[in-house]
Order: structure tokens, then sequence, then C-alpha cells
């Protein structure tokens, strides 16, 4: 009896064993590399030079300007882009609660830009943003609000904006489909007291909709810091991080000193920040979820 | 009156923004494909035109006639299709436990496949180099879906696990009562019931693997080239022939569109199940 129960007890780990063991080889296994590297001076090219250097590329980062810069403009990045995002998609799911004719055909539709690759999003804005044949000034310029073209991935000032801008349209769904998500599952009944309370549609909107709505934004936001931080793809493809290091990010950074430079131990520092610095908010999303999935 | 009024509120308030936004979402598309179809010579002149004098189809049959396309259309198919069955191979059994058994460690394990997803790209790609060129696979298909697996295993598991959850446990023992041992319980009875779910997990891993970038650039050269690194290579330092860029993109969109529709519903439900009740 006792032999039998020792046997079921194992069977939940053996299920759980293939993935575990894939995941600590593909993924905890190159972490503690990559933690490992980060302490070294160690060039692709150069692989005599390679050496301990304890913390020498992090205090490296401290004096190295391009770093202020790439923070800065992560932040930025982050913000702006989770914000656009944000917005829009809320605008589209409170139009998606309504009834109109083909709602269903339009949901779908509106999911597009969602499923569309990076490299696609990224080139087909590069085209649209373009200086001479670009769509987007030209019907700025009909519409008179530019007087002639304008180079907008080339100028310093309007770089990191435009590429925010294709990343909003990428992103906008997934904030449109949570938010729909969280609207749907609001009881109608709430509703109906308000009205028989006399509250108008705006006191509705603020005192019953938005607070009902809180948990899914939290777990929306938090999710998108994490993929926007992330999207350094869309970045490399419009502007390889120019003019200059104004559209510069720290893991397009990071990316960037492996990629080009091959510096492996000063790219693994750079991304051993950027993970501490996101961990703050894996962390808040993991200890959300295990308060309310249903899974946990 | 009154009805005539709330016509036009309507029109104004939802079918005009509506129309807005399925504008900017698609918008996007219906330019590439005016580009793709305009004659070489009208790009190269420079300017904007809405509606190309003689729309060809030029491009898109270059792109098939175009040997080196039609390769990385297998190289993209080949690795995502594999990456899809290794990472639902993989999980299935992991989900399985997860959902039906109480175990020590048990949540310590989900939130890690949990947190594992959300681990900065650039953190595990360095490394993933270094090991895949040790180990000799630069540039095969091993090392793409090595790498891709690093985001489809924890996916796959998180997901499926939600699915299974919803398939109530009066079947299983159902099944039990009948003579089924826990293995084929799993295997006759969950898993057809679940179908839809683990499709769709597997699909949206096809999708994200069909779309990558980072690290097929990084991992790959010339013997495997999935359509994102050839595309992004059509980019010269001079001279971009966007003609057959946007002819190029729109294809290998299409694709991910079409499937992403079978799937969406499940995946949607999948997506915001936990992060609703929240």
């Amino acid at each position: 009896m006792r032999a039998l129960r020792r046997k079921i007890d194992f069977l939940p780990y053996a299920f759980l064993s293939p993935a575990l063991i894939a995941t600590l080889l593909v993924v905890l296994v190159p972490i503690v590399e990559a933690a490992s590297y980060s302490m070294m001076h160690y060039i692709l090219w150069k692989p005599k030079a390679k050496a301990f250097v304890l913390f020498q590329n992090y205090s490296d980062m401290l004096g190295d300007p391009i770093f202020w810069i790439a923070l800065k403009n992560t932040i930025i990045w982050i913000a702006g882009v989770v914000a656009l995002q944000l917005l829009l998609g809320f605008f589209t799911a409170m139009l998606l609660n309504q009834d109109f004719p083909l709602r269903g055909i339009v949901r779908s539709l509106i999911l597009i830009p969602w499923v569309t690759p990076s490299v696609i999003t990224a080139l087909m804005w590069r085209w649209m943003y373009d200086g001479n044949s670009g769509v987007i000034n030209d019907l700025l310029v009909r519409l008179g609000i530019l007087k002639q073209f304008f180079p907008f991935l080339a100028d310093s000032n309007t770089a990191l904006g435009s590429i925010m801008v294709a990343l909003m349209w990428q992103g906008f769904p997934f904030f449109a489909i949570m938010i729909l998500a969280g609207l749907q599952a609001i009881p109608e009944e709430l509703y109906e007291a308000a009205i028989v309370d006399g509250a108008n549609a705006v006191q509705s909107f603020f005192r019953i909709t938005l607070p009902m709505l809180v948990p899914v934004l939290l777990t929306s936001i938090l999710l998108r810091i994490i993929w926007v931080a992330n999207s350094l793809d869309i970045i490399y493809i419009m502007t390889e991080g120019g003019p200059g290091y104004s559209t510069y990010t720290l893991p397009l950074y990071s990316y960037l000193k492996a990629y080009k430079n091959m510096d492996f131990g000063y790219a693994s520092a750079l991304a051993i920040v950027i993970s501490l610095l996101l961990a703050v908010v894996v962390a808040v999303y993991v200890m959300r979820a295990v308060k309310s999935e249903d899974r946990l | 009156m009154k009805a005539k009024r709330s016509f036009w509120r309507r029109f104004f308030v939802i079918d005009i923004p509506v129309a807005l936004i399925l504008v900017f979402a698609l918008g996007p598309y219906v330019w590439s494909f005016i580009t793709a179809i305009t004659p070489n010579e009208a790009l190269d002149a420079g300017g904007v035109r809405y509606f190309p004098e003689n729309p060809t189809m030029v491009n898109f049959v270059g792109l098939f006639k175009n040997i080196d396309f039609l390769k990385n259309m297998k190289d993209s198919l080949i690795v995502s299709t594999a990456t899809m069955v290794v990472g639902i191979c993989i999980s299935v059994s992991a989900a399985y436990s997860f959902s039906r058994y109480k175990f020590r460690g048990r949540n310590f394990f989900l939130i890690q496949f949990l947190a594992i997803n959300m681990f900065p790209i650039v953190l595990i790609l360095i490394p993933l180099f270094v090991i895949v060129s040790r180990l000799r696979l630069m540039d095969s298909y091993f090392a793409l879906i090595i790498a891709y697996s690093t985001f489809t295993i924890p996916f796959s598991v998180w997901m499926m696990t939600g699915f299974f959850n919803a398939i109530p446990r009066e079947l299983d023992e159902a099944a039990e009562v009948d003579g089924c041992s826990q293995l084929s319980g799993l295997v006759r009875v969950v898993l057809p019931v679940a179908m839809p779910g683990i499709s769709a997990t597997g699909i949206y891993t096809f999708i994200t693997a069909w779309n990558e970038f980072l690290y097929a650039v990084m991992l790959t050269n010339k013997n495997v080239r999935t359509i994102p690194v050839a595309l992004q290579n059509m980019v010269g330092e001079y001279k971009i022939d966007w003609g057959l860029l946007n002819a190029g993109g729109v294809v290998s969109a299409i694709p991910v569109i079409v499937l992403f529709f079978f799937i969406q519903r499940q995946l949607i439900s999948g997506m915001t199940s936990g992060a609703v009740k929240g």
C-alpha cells in the first residue's frame, strides 16, 4: 500500500519533467552563463583577451554616456508606447462593446496588426514615413498640417516618436481585446441599478466601468511594459538606433553591442541591468497572478 | 424625430470612429498592396500615387520566380512547424500535471513557467549564441528550434493548463471507473476534449516562430534564412526595391493572418480568463 502511494506521488513530477528539463537547459543555463559573461572582458573575435574582470563592465556603464541616453530613451519609449496603446485600445474596446452591424468581422479585422510580424510592421511604416514617397507625408501636406515633406525617421527630434506610433499600431489590439473582455464581465445589473438611482452615463462610467476595469487594466499594462521593453526589432529595422543615438533603448544597445561589436561581456552586463529593472514589473505581475489566477 | 436624431448620434459616436479605427488598422496593408502593384518606373519617379496607372503583378510574380524566396518560405515553414510540434509535445504532459494533480512545489513550478516567459530576449540570446556555436549547430534548423523553445514551452504550459482546467474532472473520474489508467485517461479522454485549446496554443507558437527576427538574424546565415531575415536583407545600403519588398511583406503576412482567424476565439479566452477576474 505504501509503495503504491509513493508511486502516485511520483507521477505528477514525471509528467512535469520534460518541460522542466527543457526550460532548465534552454533558459536557466543560458541565464547563468550570461551572468558570468557580464563579469568578463569577452569580445568574441579576441578569445585570447577573455578574462574575469568582476564588476568592471558595470562600472564602465556608469561612465558611458550612451548608456544614460539609452536609459532615458527606454523610459520614454515604454511610457509613451504603453500610454498610446492603452488609450487607443480603451477607445476601441468601448466601441466594440456597442452594438453595430458587422461587429464580429470588425473585431477580427482590428486584430490584424497584432499578428503582423515586427519586421513587416517596421518596413511598412518605414516606407510610409519615407521622406520622398511617403504616404504619411503626402496626407499631412494635403491636410495642410505640413508645408513640405519631412524625413520623420532621419530627424533626431521625431525619430523615436515616429517609431512609437508604429508600435502603437501593432500593439493596441491587445489592449482592446483585454479591455473588451473586462467590459463584458461587468454585470448588467450594476448599470441598471445606477440608472434607477438617477446616475447619468458619465457617472456610471467613472463609478462603475472604470473601477471594475482596474484589475484587467493593471494586468495588461504590466504585460505590455515587458513586451514593449523587449520590442527592439522594430527600432533596429526602422532606424538602427539612429540618427545619432536618438532611438537607442537599453535592449537595443545590448543587442547592437553583441551583434555588431561582438562585445559579449558588456552586452551581457547591459542585459543583466535590463533584467533587474524589469524584474520589479515581473514581480508585481507574478504577485497579482498568484492572488487572482485560478490556474494557481 | 427622436429616431432620426439617434440615427445621427449613432453615426457620429459609433459608426465614424469604428470606420476610422478600421482605416488605421488596415491602412498600412492597403498601402503596402498599392505599392506592390505599382510599376517600378513609377516608384522610381518618386511622389505618391493612390491609384497607380497600369497596375502590375510583376512584383508578386518576381517573388515566386525568385528561388531564394521560395527557399525562405520553406525554411520558415520547417522551423515554425518543428517549433510548434516540439513545444506541444514537451509541454502537454506538464500542463496535464498542473491541471490534475496537487503536489509539493506545484505553484512554484507553475510560477516559474510564467516568469521565464518574461525574461528579456537579449539576456538569453547572447549565451545561446555561444552555446549553439559550441554545439556546432550554428546556421541550422536546430539552432532556431532550440531558441524558439525558450518562449514556446513556458507559453504552451501556461495556456494549456488553463484549457485543461476548463475540462471537468468528472470526465477523468468516469474514465477511471471504466478501467482507464491515468495515462490512457489523458490520451483517450482529456486530450481529445482539449484539442481545440491545444491546437490554438500550437498555432500561436507557429505564428510567433514564423514572425521571429532577432534570434534568426543572430543564429542563422546562408544555410537557413527565414522570411523576416530575408525581407530585412532586401533593404540595401543605398537603394531599396520597395515594390518587391511590399509584395514580400503582404505574401508572408497572409498565412499567419489566416491561421490567426481560426484560433482567435480560443486564444483570447485563454489569455483573458485569468486577467478579467483578478
